[in-house]
C-alpha cells in the first residue's frame, strides 16, 4: 500500500477495481451505497480519511464531498486523523472489563509507552479502546485491521508486539471488502 | 443434549465448504420450497413454526413476513441483520464464521417467500473478515445456481449480496441499518411508515437477524409444527446464548427454549458455574439493554418458580422482578463484581453509540455517563442516585428508536435492586475511588 508521506490521490488498479465491484451490488443510480466499503479502502490505501482522499471517493461515486464527510465522520472505524500503522483496538465495553480489558489497556500502555488514545512516536502503534466488537466469550481481546486476538494474556501480547515489529509478519492491516 | 438446528454441524472440517455443507443435507430447503411450494406456504411455515426474532425483539418472524408490501409492485428486499453489537451477544459472528452457507441458504429460501430478488446481508465493518467468509459462499452458491436468474429452473431470480458497515451499535436497529446501507450515517427513521412498505430505497423490505433466518432452512424442511414442538408455550424452537462473564466456560452455547437458568448457569455443558469458586451476585440475560437482576430474581421468580429460559419466563415480574431473553447474550457477574462500575461502562456504551439525533438520548445517555463517573470517583451524593433513575426516565419512551430504552433499562434496575450499592459509593468515597477498590457487602475489598 501507498505510503502515507506521498499521497497521491488515485486508487491503485486493484482497489479500483474493488470499487466497480462495489458499485455492482447495488442498483443503478445507487451507487452512494457503496461509500461504506470505499472508505474502508480508500483506508487501506491511504492510512486514513484526508479529506482530499474523501473527496476523491466523492468523485469516484459521483456523490457531493458532504456526503463522505457526515458518513465519514459518524462510524468509528474510520479514522479522520492519522494513525499508527498498526492500530490496536481493544474492546473496553462491560463484559472484556470483568475478564481484565483495563488490565490488557495497562500493559499495552507499559509496553507501547503511550496512553490510550495516542501513537507511539515511530508511527508504529495506534492504541485505542473501542465498544464492544462480539467477542464476549473469549475476553479479554483486541482487533488489529482484518484479525481478532482473543483469550490474550501478557505473553500474546508481548509476541504481538514482536511480531509487528518484525515486519511482514502481520498481514495487511486495514480490512477491506474482498 | 437436546436438539441442535443451527449448530449440529459446527466442528465438521470443511463445513464452510458447500461440497461439505450439502453433504450434510444443506440447501435441502432451497430445492423444497422452490420446486414444491408456493411463496406464501414458505411463510405460512414460519408462521406456524413460532419462530421469533433473534435479534431481541422476538416479534413473530413470519407475521413480520405477511406484512411485506406484495402489492405496490415495487421491488421487495430481504435484508439480513449481521451488525450483531448489543454487549455480551456474540452468536452470529460464531454462527456465520463457522457455518456461512445455513445463512445463505436460509436467504435464498426467505427472499423466496417474500418475493425478493435484490437481497443483502448487512455485516458489521468490524467484522470484515466475516464478510469475506460469507462472499465465499455466496459465490459458491451461485455457481451451483442457488443464486442468480432461474434458479432451478423455476423462473426465480434472485441476487444476494454482502455488504457492511464502519463501526456503529445503532445500525443494529432495523431503519439505521436501512439507511446505513442507503450509504448515510446510521440515523434510525421514524415509524410508520414501516419497512415492509418502506424500506431500502423506499421498497417494501423485511430485516431480521442472523439467527432468525438460520433457522429457517431446518423450519422448510422438517415443517413449522416440528419446529414449534420444540420449547415451551411461545417460546419455540432452539436459541443461541452468548454466555460471557465470570463463568467457567464463556462461549455460544444452542439451547432449546426452555431449560432452567439454574441448569444454564451451573451445567457442565453450558456454562460450568462461576468461576474461581466464587459465588453469583447477579445477571444480565438479554444483552448490556435489559434489566439486571441479582442471583435470587435471576434463579427463581418471586413466586419461587424456577426461572426458565424462555421469553416468558425471564419476563416474569414485568420490570419489577423480570427482565427479557433479549438476544441471548447472557453476562454473567460474580461476588465481586461492581454494579455501579459496570453499569458507568455500559453507559458510556451508550453515550458513544446515540446517533445524536433524539436530544433526550443524546444528552441524557452522557449526563448518566458522567453522573456514574462521579460514584466511582467518589464525588457523588444521594440525591444523585434520584437524579439518575430521574434522567433515565425522561429518556424512556421519548426518542425515534428504543437506544434510549436501552441505555435508561440498565440504570433503572441497577438501582431497584442494587441501591445500597449506590449509597455504598456514596458513604465510603475515599475508599471507593482507591484503584482496584470494588463492593462486596458492607466490605472493602482490594482486588
Amino acid at each position: 500500500m501507498s505510503d502515507s508521506s506521498k499521497i497521491s490521490v488515485q486508487f491503485s488498479p486493484e482497489a479500483q477495481a474493488l470499487v466497480q465491484k462495489y458499485i455492482a451490488k447495488f442498483p443503478e443510480g445507487k451507487q452512494k451505497s457503496a461509500v461504506i466499503a470505499c472508505l474502508h479502502l480508500a483506508q487501506a490505501e491511504f492510512g486514513w480519511l484526508k479529506p482530499e482522499v474523501m473527496d476523491y471517493v466523492a468523485s469516484l461515486l459521483n456523490i457531493k464531498p458532504i456526503e463522505v464527510y457526515e458518513v465519514a465522520t459518524f462510524y468509528s472505524q474510520y479514522y479522520t486523523k492519522e494513525v499508527g500503522k498498526y492500530v490496536i483496538e481493544v474492546c473496553h465495553t462491560g463484559p472484556c472489563w470483568l475478564r481484565g480489558a483495563d488490565e490488557l489497556i495497562t500493559y499495552f500502555e507499559k509496553k507501547l509507552g503511550i496512553k490510550k488514545g495516542e501513537t507511539t512516536a515511530d508511527g508504529m502503534f495506534t492504541l485505542k479502546g473501542v465498544e464492544c466488537l462480539a467477542a464476549c466469550g473469549s475476553a479479554p481481546m483486541f482487533q488489529c485491521g482484518m484479525n481478532y486476538y482473543e483469550n490474550m494474556d501478557e505473553a500474546k501480547v508481548d509476541a504481538f508486539i514482536n511480531d509487528c515489529r518484525a515486519e511482514n509478519k502481520i498481514s495487511r492491516p486495514y480490512p477491506i471488502m474482498k | 443434549m437436546g436438539v441442535k438446528i443451527l449448530t449440529e454441524h459446527i466442528g465438521t472440517p470443511g463445513l464452510e465448504t458447500l461440497a461439505v455443507y450439502k453433504s450434510k443435507g444443506g440447501y435441502a430447503s432451497v430445492e423444497k420450497a422452490i420446486k414444491t411450494m408456493q411463496p406464501d406456504e414458505v411463510t405460512e411455515e414460519v408462521k406456524k413454526s413460532g419462530l421469533r426474532g433473534r435479534g431481541g425483539a422476538g416479534f413473530p418472524t413470519g407475521m413480520k413476513w405477511s406484512f411485506i408490501d406484495k402489492k405496490s409492485g415495487k421491488p421487495r428486499h430481504l435484508v439480513c441483520n449481521a451488525d450483531e453489537s448489543e454487549p455480551g451477544t456474540f452468536k452470529d459472528r460464531y454462527l456465520m464464521s463457522k457455518n456461512p452457507h445455513i445463512l445463505i441458504e436460509g436467504m435464498i429460501t426467505a427472499s423466496y417467500a417474500l418475493g425478493a430478488n435484490l437481497s443483502y446481508i448487512y455485516v458489521r465493518g468490524e467484522l470484515m473478515y466475516v464478510v469475506n467468509i460469507l462472499q465465499k459462499a455466496i459465490d459458491e452458491a451461485r455457481e451451483a445456481g442457488y443464486i442468480g436468474k432461474n434458479i432451478l429452473g423455476s423462473g426465480y431470480d434472485l441476487e444476494l449480496h454482502v455488504t457492511c458497515g464502519a463501526g456503529a451499535y445503532i445500525c443494529g436497529e432495523e431503519t439505521a441499518l436501512i439507511e446505513s446501507l442507503e450509504g448515510k450515517r446510521g440515523n434510525p427513521r421514524i415509524k410508520p411508515p414501516f419497512p415492509a412498505i418502506a424500506g431500502v430505497w423506499g421498497n417494501p423490505t423485511v430485516v431480521n437477524n442472523v439467527e432468525s433466518i438460520a433457522a429457517v432452512p431446518w423450519i422448510v424442511n422438517k415443517g413449522g409444527d416440528e419446529y414449534a414442538k420444540i420449547g415451551v408455550g411461545k417460546s419455540t424452537g432452539t436459541k443461541l446464548i452468548s454466555a460471557s462473564g465470570h463463568i467457567n466456560k464463556p462461549g455460544v452455547y444452542e439451547i432449546e427454549l426452555g431449560i432452567t437458568v439454574e441448569d444454564f448457569i451451573y451445567s457442565e455443558e453450558y456454562c460450568g458455574g462461576i468461576w474461581k469458586n466464587r459465588k453469583l451476585k447477579a445477571v444480565v440475560a438479554g444483552g448490556s439493554s435489559v434489566p439486571v437482576l441479582p442471583a435470587n430474581l435471576i434463579l427463581n421468580t418471586v413466586n419461587g418458580d424456577k426461572r426458565l429460559m424462555t421469553y416468558e419466563s425471564l419476563a416474569d415480574g414485568g420490570f419489577a422482578s423480570g427482565t427479557m431473553l433479549g438476544s441471548g447474550g447472557f453476562i454473567v457477574f460474580d461476588e465481586t463484581a461492581s454494579i455501579v462500575h459496570n453499569l458507568w461502562n455500559f453507559e458510556r456504551f451508550y453515550h458513544h453509540e446515540s446517533c445524536g439525533q433524539c436530544s433526550p438520548c443524546r444528552e441524557g445517555t452522557g449526563w448518566m455517563e458522567k453522573i456514574l463517573h462521579k460514584f466511582i470517583e467518589g464525588h457523588a451524593n444521594m440525591e444523585d442516585i434520584d437524579l439518575l433513575a430521574e434522567i433515565g426516565k425522561k429518556i424512556e419512551g421519548n426518542t425515534i428508536c428504543p437506544l434510549g430504552d436501552a441505555a435508561a433499562w440498565p440504570v433503572a434496575s441497577a438501582i431497584k435492586h442494587f441501591r445500597h450499592e449506590f449509597e455504598w459509593y456514596v458513604t465510603h468515597k475515599e475508599e471507593a475511588s482507591r484503584p482496584g477498590a470494588y463492593y462486596k457487602g458492607e466490605k472493602l475489598v482490594l482486588a
